[in-house]
């Protein structure tokens, strides 16, 4: 695997997936935008060990709180724990095809809105809407084309 | 997934592994708690927006540019068009502020004569919203504007309908509104047709406001209008905040738990108002060509313009529009009786 260069793929794809969680959706589809910044940091924990790990998933998080303007410290929670668990079956991840990688990305991400539902129960805040729980199928489809579009910007050659 | 995990794999990094989840998951509950009770993180969470800040410009600009590029692009006669429906509404209007100058002027005289305390001026901002989604959960907005324009901390943001919320945080560019419906948000308000005192509190849906323990003899009734009622001295009294939609008993059946639909478009995309109560007296006097002047008579005209008409010709500054702030009603918002004999129910922010 090519690991020379390309370090700013990795601020750039972090800063990239906020700004996307920013922009403003119609009312209607709003519970549709994928977590992209856990797709973000999927892809780098699962191909890149030796640089993104839980660290990179606890500041990513807390940038994300802070530019959400949610509750300091809750996507950091979230991301953590899914970094950890994609640690833990990165061997296994990685030589899965991309279909049954992409079906469990969606079941991390299902995993992440039941994290977040219950830290909302816990902590007495109002749930999300019920159309949030689309939003990993919507992750699932995008992360296929997500990870052969980081594959290919840099310039990873494998066999597939 | 599970299935492919070689259960009995205990490598050497397993044990640092998972004691690096537990320092972090700790570090995240601790941040948490300490964001949730108390509010312990405002000021280190104020700073580090201000590092956010060119992320919410950078989200905030297609729309803007969509915004910039469709003004470009309509024909001359959509142009026109506007232009005929502005002058109509100005005409309106001018006719409207002209009978509001007349009676706050009777107001005026008639307080003068009661003796009761004149109401100070207020300055009113014209502040852009930035076009982002935040937390869905949460019920706030940003603002494109901040403590470089002078929006500062606690102000009271409007608009046409009402009452939107007020400001929590400021940074040199944007400012974070707290929208009335936020679950951390209260306001006292009194009911317009009858002065009853009641506080409404959000309940974090976009659409709904809920007014708890309303006893049961009190007249209140569903159609009622409700303001604010200057309670607590956060929000200024007389500003449309919702209409009442239903009635329903509460769990003791002692009290009535009241819904509001707000009375101001609490979504993003438009433009709100900041308003800046002359407090101290020489600052009356510091009020700018553009700002608004007004003693709020009793309440729902709140905001007029010293001579109506004038607002579109003023070359004002350009955050320092003159935009009279339109009641709801023409009338129906302008009897609050606000005898403030019992203790202000005064918790505007519930944490």
């Amino acid at each position: 695997m090519n690991r020379r260069g390309r370090l700013w793929l990795l601020p750039v794809s972090v800063l990239a997936a906020l700004v996307l969680g920013l922009l403003p959706l119609p009312a209607m589809v709003q519970g549709l935008r994928p977590y992209w910044l856990a797709l973000v940091v999927a892809y780098w924990v699962i191909e890149e060990p030796e640089r993104a790990g839980l660290g990179l998933a606890f500041a990513a998080g807390l940038l994300a709180d802070l530019t959400f303007g949610a509750l300091l410290g809750e996507q950091a929670l979230r991301l953590v724990i899914m970094a950890f668990i994609l640690q833990r079956f990165r061997t296994q991840l990685r030589f899965f095809p991309l279909p049954q990688q992409a079906l469990s990305i969606g079941g991390l991400l299902l995993n992440d809105r039941v994290v977040a539902a219950a830290l909302h129960l816990v902590l007495g805040l109002p749930q999300y809407p019920w159309l949030y729980w689309i939003a990993p199928l919507v992750g699932m489809a995008l992360w296929v084309p997500l990870f052969l579009g980081f594959d290919a910007l840099r310039q990873v050659r494998r066999p597939r | 997934m599970s299935s492919f995990a070689s259960p009995a794999a205990q490598r050497p990094g397993d044990v640092a592994g998972t004691l690096r989840l537990l320092a972090f998951l700790a570090m995240s509950v601790v941040l948490i708690v300490l964001d949730h009770r108390g509010g312990w993180l405002d000021r280190a969470r104020s700073t580090a927006s201000v590092a956010v800040q060119p992320l919410w410009q950078l989200a905030g600009l297609p729309s803007r540019l969509g915004q910039t590029v469709r003004e470009d692009a309509v024909t001359r006669s959509l142009l026109a068009d506007d232009n005929r429906r502005l002058r109509n509404e100005l005409l309106v209007m001018g006719a409207r502020q002209a009978r509001l100058q007349v009676e706050a002027e009777e107001n005026a005289r008639l307080r003068g004569l009661l003796g009761a305390a004149t109401r100070h001026g207020l300055d009113v901002q014209l502040a852009p919203i930035l076009d982002v989604d935040l937390d869905p959960s949460r019920q706030r907005l940003l603002l494109n504007a901040g403590s470089n324009d002078g929006v500062r901390q606690g102000q009271s943001v409007i608009d046409a309908g009402g009452l939107v919320g007020q400001i929590i945080a400021v940074t040199p560019g944007t400012a974070t509104v707290l929208l009335l419906t936020d679950l951390d948000h209260a306001v006292p308000v009194s009911i317009s047709r009858t002065g009853v005192r009641l506080v409404a509190y959000g309940i974090g849906r976009s659409d709904r406001l809920e007014v708890r323990n309303i006893p049961v003899s009190s007249d209140v009734k569903a159609g009622d209008v409700v303001v604010t009622s200057g309670l607590g001295g956060r929000f200024p009294p007389g500003f449309p905040v919702g209409t009442l939609v239903d009635l329903r008993p509460d769990d003791s059946h002692a009290f009535l738990i009241g819904e509001l639909e707000p009375s101001a478009q609490l979504d993003r995309g438009r433009d709100v108002l900041l308003l800046r109560e002359g407090r101290p007296p020489a600052a009356a006097g510091v009020v700018a060509a553009g700002s608004v002047d007004a003693t709020a008579a009793g309440a729902g005209e709140g905001v007029h313009a010293p001579e109506a008409g004038a607002a579109d010709t003023a070359p004002a500054a350009p955050r320092e529009d003159a935009v009279p702030a339109r009641p709801s009603g023409p009338d129906d918002a302008r009897r609050v009786q606000a005898p403030a004999s019992t203790p202000a129910p005064a918790a505007e922010t519930r944490r």
